[in-house]
């Protein structure tokens, strides 16, 4: 029954966000605005453009550094999955990389490449490419048997069995490498506004806490969620139209 | 509901039939608009083997599930001895295709469990459980985990359970469909024999009419959408010979090609 | 990897890129790299120091607390809708969304509502953990093999009796694959929570260095963090394999 579910998402939605009107009323907090007044604050920098230009500010590191991610993360996983030498060498890296706190190094990458962009975009490197990584390097390492041998057997070359075998075989799961690859990305782009220097939404969030206009900072936040959710959202959609549910890879981040 | 139970089991017991230990009457199964089972009634003899045979998706397991209790039937009824069935119950155990074992638990607290769950004390249960495992020949694996053990000995885990809470009736859903021929050779053997001892009455669902035919005193075969008994038949001449030779009797093959010949138009 | 016949333990490289380390920053190629001998020896001077011994410290309090409260809401709440349809329509959008959330982003407003402190710093650390630990929970109730549902009521057991012996452990393989990767998303949440709130235990430590240009000084936390998290995570993997066998057995 889709009505019954999408009623109950709307009664979903309708109890959450009431809930923070009444909280926002009483109010819990000084710093708690309503939800209505925070929607009409999201309006109001929509209206005046302030959000736009705020988010271009916010996607520039997150998109040049996804892209990077993606084209290094993908070549290296596809080495390591393939080459021994190259596993051993490498993976041990992400390994460590995908468990620790990279947050940590933002200090240290400050001090070394300033408050610029270049720092934004490796805070977004270092968080997006282990699973980019681990995901292609696990699923081109997994590809069944069965289908390389056959390439053999009928007498592929290792460049076709990678080309033609290989590859297809991992893309749905190097695919939501990338997914998750962007969402961490999307946690490292804000973590930089917030930390390095407020830009963008970052900034908003920022100057306006600063000046106690909680309502314009709440719909800052609730912006920047909601457009990461609706965008991720997008991306497990392609993925699902691309591969469909029975060959999506499942990967734990 | 309120029949007068009384009469039939007076007439049962004074006319020369053998006595019924479950009766099926009249049972309709719809899931929606599908109708799964259509006023199916049958009879399963105390002490007897039946078997339920029929190509996939005739409704055999729901009828199986519907006896256990397991599923309500959308009309009808199912009496055993005499009591209609509301539920799961203590007459009644049911052997499950893909074991049901629980994978945390060791072969002797699988096999323990249905008592267990039934508050039995654990010396007790556990005195009992011992008894079954080595009437099925696991004997030395009670401390064994199921991930340890082959399917075949896994289904004998799943057999020692339902034999331990001693019910009147077992129901098996397809129980050797999940391991390999060989093992189901001699489970087909070992069932025969455990027929003859138990005195208890068996009901065994399976879709090979070869296995139909070697372990049964009564055959139901079922056919699909919606589901109907077709036609009974009763090996009778074969359960007084030689089990070693009824692979090449000349009745066995009569009536396993009679089978094909009915259920053929019914495969696709 | 074999060399010579030899086989290579998995994690032996790491000595390979700790020796390249040590090279580097001998040659003086960069101030931000001293060498690894250098960063280790500054880690033994450090371990003992109260200013260590207080951040790590703070931190440990702040993230056990964040995982205790994750695990404490997060189970049951996922265990609840994985068993009512209604409930997990009505919270499974929401637990979707928080999932793929970039919560950095709620920090600022966990500041401003409990201040700049220890409190913030737990519930954000609950934050990044509970999530995975609902969907996990949900996940694994409803994947129970629906034979063995059938199997405890055939037997005829209480509802109690199924629960407590049958379903919980049924779903205990994906409840734990679902604390372990919990528990790898609170190491992260604690640390940038310390970040953005950078008064407290690591993140004030991080202030002070990079305030200073203490470069050694930084690594050698780096290792121990880094260290750390990493350890934890292979031992929740450890015991996840033990309990590997379940799945097989589905």
């Amino acid at each position: 029954m889709p009505e019954r579910s999408l009623v109950l998402k709307l009664l979903s939605a309708a109890i959450v966000f009431g809930a923070w009107e009444i909280a926002g009323r009483i109010p819990v907090s000084y710093a708690f605005p309503t939800f209505l007044d925070s929607m009409a604050a999201l309006f109001a920098m929509l209206a005046d453009g302030a959000l736009l230009t705020a988010f271009a500010d916010t996607l520039r590191p997150l998109v040049i550094g996804v892209a990077i991610s993606a084209v290094l993360g993908i070549a290296i996983g596809l080495a390591i999955g393939l080459s021994g030498w190259f596993d051993w060498l490498f993976s041990p890296i992400f390994i460590v990389m995908q468990a620790a706190p990279l947050a940590a190094l933002i200090p240290l990458l400050v001090m070394v490449y300033g408050i610029g962009l270049t720092s934004k975009v490796f805070v977004v490197c270092i968080m997006a490419m282990p699973v980019i990584v681990l995901n292609t390097a696990g699923a081109v390492r997994n590809t069944p048997a069965s289908l390389t041998e056959m390439g053999r057997a009928f007498l592929g070359t290792r460049r076709d069995i990678i080309l033609k075998i290989v590859l297809p075989a991992a893309s749905p799961l190097i695919f939501s490498g990338l997914r998750l690859g962007t969402s961490a990305g999307f946690i490292g782009a804000i973590l930089a506004e917030l930390k390095i220097t407020p830009t963008g939404v970052g900034d908003i969030i920022t100057y306006s806490r600063s000046i106690a206009d909680y309502p314009s900072m709440y719909a800052a936040i609730f912006s920047i969620i909601l457009l990461a959710v609706l965008f991720l959202n997008v991306l497990e959609m392609i993925e699902r139209a691309l591969f469909g549910g029975r060959f999506r890879g499942h990967a734990s981040d | 509901m309120a029949m007068p139970q009384t009469d039939l089991s007076l007439v049962e017991t004074a006319g020369a039939a053998p006595q019924m230990a479950v009766r099926v009457r009249g049972v309709s199964k719809t899931y929606g608009s599908v109708e799964a089972l259509r006023n199916l009634s049958l009879d399963f003899p105390r002490g007897q083997l039946t078997s339920l045979l029929g190509p996939s998706g005739c409704g055999k397991t729901t009828l199986l599930k519907i006896i256990a209790g397991l599923l309500e039937p959308t009309a009808g009824e199912v009496e055993v001895n005499g009591h209609p069935v509301t539920g799961p119950g203590p007459d009644r155990a049911f052997v499950f295709q893909d074991f049901a074992l629980l994978p945390w638990a060791t072969v002797l607290r699988n096999v323990a469990f249905g008592l267990e769950l039934r508050g039995v004390a654990r010396s007790e249960r556990e005195a009992i459980a011992e008894k079954y495992i080595a009437k099925v020949g696991l004997s030395g694996f009670e401390k064994s985990y199921p991930h340890e053990l082959s399917g075949g000995m896994r289904q004998r885990v799943g057999l020692a359970r339902a034999l331990a809470v001693d019910a009147e009736v077992l129901l098996m859903d397809e129980p050797f469909s999940a391991v390999d021929e060989q093992t189901r050779r001699k489970f087909q053997e070992d069932l025969l024999e455990l027929v003859a001892q138990e005195r208890k009455t068996f009901i065994f669902v399976t879709h090979s009419i070869e296995e139909a035919v070697y372990v049964s005193d009564q055959i139901a075969i079922l056919l699909p959408r919606p589901s109907r008994v077709s036609e009974i038949i009763r090996p009778e001449g074969l359960r007084t010979k030689d089990v070693a030779n009824i692979r090449r009797d000349s009745e066995y093959l009569d009536i396993v090609d009679r089978i094909w010949a009915s259920l053929r138009s019914y495969v696709e | 990897m074999k060399i010579f016949g030899v086989r290579l333990p998995g994690m032996s490289s790491l000595i390979l890129w700790g020796l390249l380390w040590e090279l580097v920053g001998r040659t003086g190629f960069s101030f931000f790299l001293p060498p690894l001998s250098e960063v280790i020896a500054t880690l033994y001077e450090i371990i003992g120091t109260a200013a260590f011994q207080k951040a790590l410290f703070e931190t440990a309090y702040a993230f056990l607390a964040g995982v205790f409260f994750a695990v404490v809401i997060g189970i049951p709440v996922g265990i609840l809708m994985g068993k009512s349809r209604l409930i997990d329509e009505l919270l499974l959008p929401w637990v979707n969304i928080f999932l793929s959330a970039p919560l950095t982003a709620l920090v600022p407003v966990l500041m401003v509502l409990f201040g700049f402190g220890m409190k913030a710093i737990v519930i954000t650390t609950t934050l990044f953990a509970i999530w995975i630990i609902i969907l996990n929970a949900r996940a694994g109730v409803q994947g129970i093999n629906r034979s063995l549902v059938e199997m405890a009521r055939s037997f005829g057991a209480r509802p109690w009796d199924a629960f407590t012996k049958v379903y919980f452990w049924a779903a205990l393989p994906e409840i734990l694959g679902g604390v372990r990767i919990g528990v790898i998303r609170a190491v992260k949440g604690v640390i940038i929570g310390q970040l953005l709130i950078s008064i407290v235990g690591f993140g004030a430590l991080f202030e002070l260095y990079s305030a200073n240009f203490l470069m050694a000084h930084f690594w050698a936390v780096l290792i121990v963090l880094f260290a750390l998290a990493f350890t934890l995570a292979e031992f929740l993997a450890w015991l996840e394999r033990k309990v590997a066998y379940y799945a097989a057995a589905r």
